[in-house]
């Protein structure tokens, strides 16, 4: 369990986020959401020890993260950045990435990790671009080929920032359910998501941010129900029934 | 290239491929022998390989072929491959670490600390051309770490680093202007500096070069799969555990080690670091565990063969080898850029 305690932290000295309490439970998908510079980014930062917090702390099972060796926490803790810089390599090769923590010094993989990596392809279902370059690959590949590579990285925790921005509605719906899948593997995934209808209909919890501070933190009907979500974004929303579909879809829009 | 790629082909060699970098490594040490032989063998006298042979065999030191080899083709030979090699990886580290396709020594502050320490050694302290290897090593690592040193306070960013190194580099141009202005005699040691060469080069100037280009390279090829990952981009580079502000320092210093090494001996050859790694990316591509060997080899064949030239062309009058480098590497590299291969650049 990683838990975050009195968190204050930004850039600069300016506070981005502040007293922030929250702690995300083994195996749950939690979906942090709210305005543009709320501090949601900031909130993953921090809790992946990419960010040193200007006050509180950050814990794993108990221990402090920044006290963890860098290799050690990469074992641990995964972060996959919004904006990236896209390598020129094949896709084996950047899912072989994943595997950089637990390489010796000789940085050559073993066995078990070229196994590991063939397993993240193929639950990814990449089989049949592994040895494409990553260029040639569309936004919506591109992104399981990253999810692959932090499967690789076998991590119980995995951060996620925007992972269906800029993609498709095929494709965001196509992240959302290998997501899904990370989570039934046991992975605990905490992830910042713009589509308050995803973030809603496929999280266990689902965290409101707004100026820094955390807002709500529960399960998405309570967050719904509250009327927070409204309030912040100044939207109305309404809860859809989908024919065939037991899940009920949810609407936003303008006043 | 070509030639590499039609053979290639008719092997059936995937590109990437474990078998195919080994051939393409193969082909360019056989290469780089021929090159080797060639520049021992070609000169004001010429040299067969048996006569070569027999004299090194013999170790005659009144003997004129034999003082010929040892005193002036092996150090001249040696400097060519020593400065296209480190040249070339320190460009190659750098194209990579900065992901930057401009990148070259240059852009660090290399080139400029390295000119300023020699004006400044011939101007007030002209002790002589060994001290003046070690002061343009000297002068630049201590421009590298200037330009690091400034980068860190915004954040040792690429871009930071870029930046800094543009400002660096200008002010301490200005500084050389300066000593040039004052000291108008010392012109002509800067215009040889500029264009670069090997003539008069001696196994005593390279020996303190030399040692750090080995150390370097072999560092650099130990660090080569961390420079892989510090391509994915900062953050997730961190996220899988490798510490990027120091590993990033530590590239800085190899680079301006290797660069700086050889511009102490061979002067301002800069253009080899910018097209090599490039040329070497569009063989093997972007992995630098293959790339910094192919990069130095490719590097010391292309000087070498600078340098022949230089040596041959116009014989008995010697062009500088950094004139015969642009005049070649100039219009190769502008029909690399026309003819667009995918690769060539960084995005």
């Amino acid at each position: 369990m990683i838990k975050l305690s009195n968190i204050s932290a930004g850039y600069n000295k300016v506070e981005v986020i502040k007293h922030i309490n929250i702690g995300f439970e083994e195996g749950t998908i939690t979906s942090v959401i709210g305005k543009n510079g709320c501090g949601k980014t900031t909130l993953l930062r921090v809790a992946s020890n990419l960010l040193k917090p200007l006050s509180g702390s950050v814990t794993i099972v108990g221990k402090e993260i920044s006290s963890i060796p860098s290799k050690e926490l990469a074992r641990k803790v995964a972060f996959l950045p919004q904006i990236r810089t896209v390598p020129n390599i094949t896709v084996n090769n950047l899912v072989m990435h994943g595997r950089y923590p637990y390489l010796d010094f000789s940085r050559t993989p073993q066995k078990k990790d070229k196994e590991i990596v063939e397993r993240a392809i193929e639950i990814m279902g990449l089989e049949d671009i592994k040895s494409k370059n990553i260029h040639e690959l569309s936004g919506g590949q591109r992104q399981k080929v990253y999810l692959a590579m932090v499967l690789a990285q076998d991590t119980d925790i995995i951060f996620l920032d925007e992972p269906t921005t800029y993609l498709d509605i095929n494709h965001q719906l196509e992240i959302l359910e290998v997501i899904k899948k990370l989570k039934m593997l046991g992975k605990t995934i905490v992830m910042v998501l713009h589509d308050l209808n995803s973030a809603l209909s496929c999280s266990d919890r689902v965290c409101l941010m707004d100026d820094g501070e955390i807002v709500i933190y529960d399960t998405p009907q309570d967050v719904f129900e509250s009327g927070e979500i409204d309030r912040i974004f100044k939207v109305c929303s309404s809860q859809v029934p989908i024919e065939g579909e037991l899940t009920k879809q949810y609407v936003f829009y303008l006043k | 290239m070509s030639m590499l790629r039609k053979f290639s082909t008719r092997i059936n060699l995937n590109k990437n491929s474990k078998s195919y970098n080994a051939t393409v490594i193969a082909l360019l040490v056989l290469l780089l022998l021929f090159g080797v032989f060639l520049s021992i063998s070609i000169g004001s006298t010429r040299i067969s390989l048996s006569e070569i042979i027999r004299a090194m065999q013999q170790g005659d030191n009144t003997s004129t072929t034999y003082r010929i080899i040892s005193y002036v083709r092996i150090p001249r030979t040696l400097a060519a491959v020593l400065a296209g090699c480190a040249l070339s990886v320190s460009g190659a580290i750098l194209q990579s670490v900065l992901n930057n396709s401009l990148a070259s020594p240059s852009i660090i502050g290399v080139n400029s600390g390295a000119g300023l320490f020699t004006v400044l050694i011939a101007a007030f302290f002209p002790v002589g051309v060994y001290y003046t290897t070690i002061a343009a090593f000297v002068g630049a690592l201590l421009a590298v770490l200037l330009v690091y040193s400034i980068a860190k306070k915004t954040g040792a960013s690429r871009m930071a680093i870029v930046l800094s190194g543009v400002a660096v580099s200008s002010f301490i141009g200005a500084m050389t202007d300066t000593v040039l202005t004052l000291k108008p005699d010392v012109a002509i040691e800067r215009t040889a500096f500029l264009i670069g060469g090997f003539s008069g080069i001696t196994m005593g100037r390279l020996s303190f070069a030399g040692g750090f280009i080995v150390f370097a390279f072999v560092i650099a090829l130990i660090l080569s799969y961390d420079m892989n990952i510090l391509a994915l981009g900062d953050e997730s580079a961190k996220s899988l555990g490798l510490n990027v502000t120091s590993l990033r320092f530590i590239f800085l210093i190899l680079a301006a080690m290797l660069a700086g090494s050889a511009i102490s001996f061979a002067g301002l050859l800069g253009f080899v670091g910018l097209i090599v790694p490039h040329v070497s990316r569009i063989l093997v591509g972007y992995d630098n565990r293959i790339l910094i060997p192919v990069s130095a080899l490719l590097g010391s064949i292309f000087t070498l063969l600078c340098d022949l030239l230089a040596r041959v062309l116009f014989a008995p009058f010697e062009i500088p080898v950094g004139i015969i480098m642009s005049f070649l590497g100039g219009p190769f590299f502008i029909y690399l850029l026309i003819k667009g291969r995918r690769g060539l650049l960084y995005d």
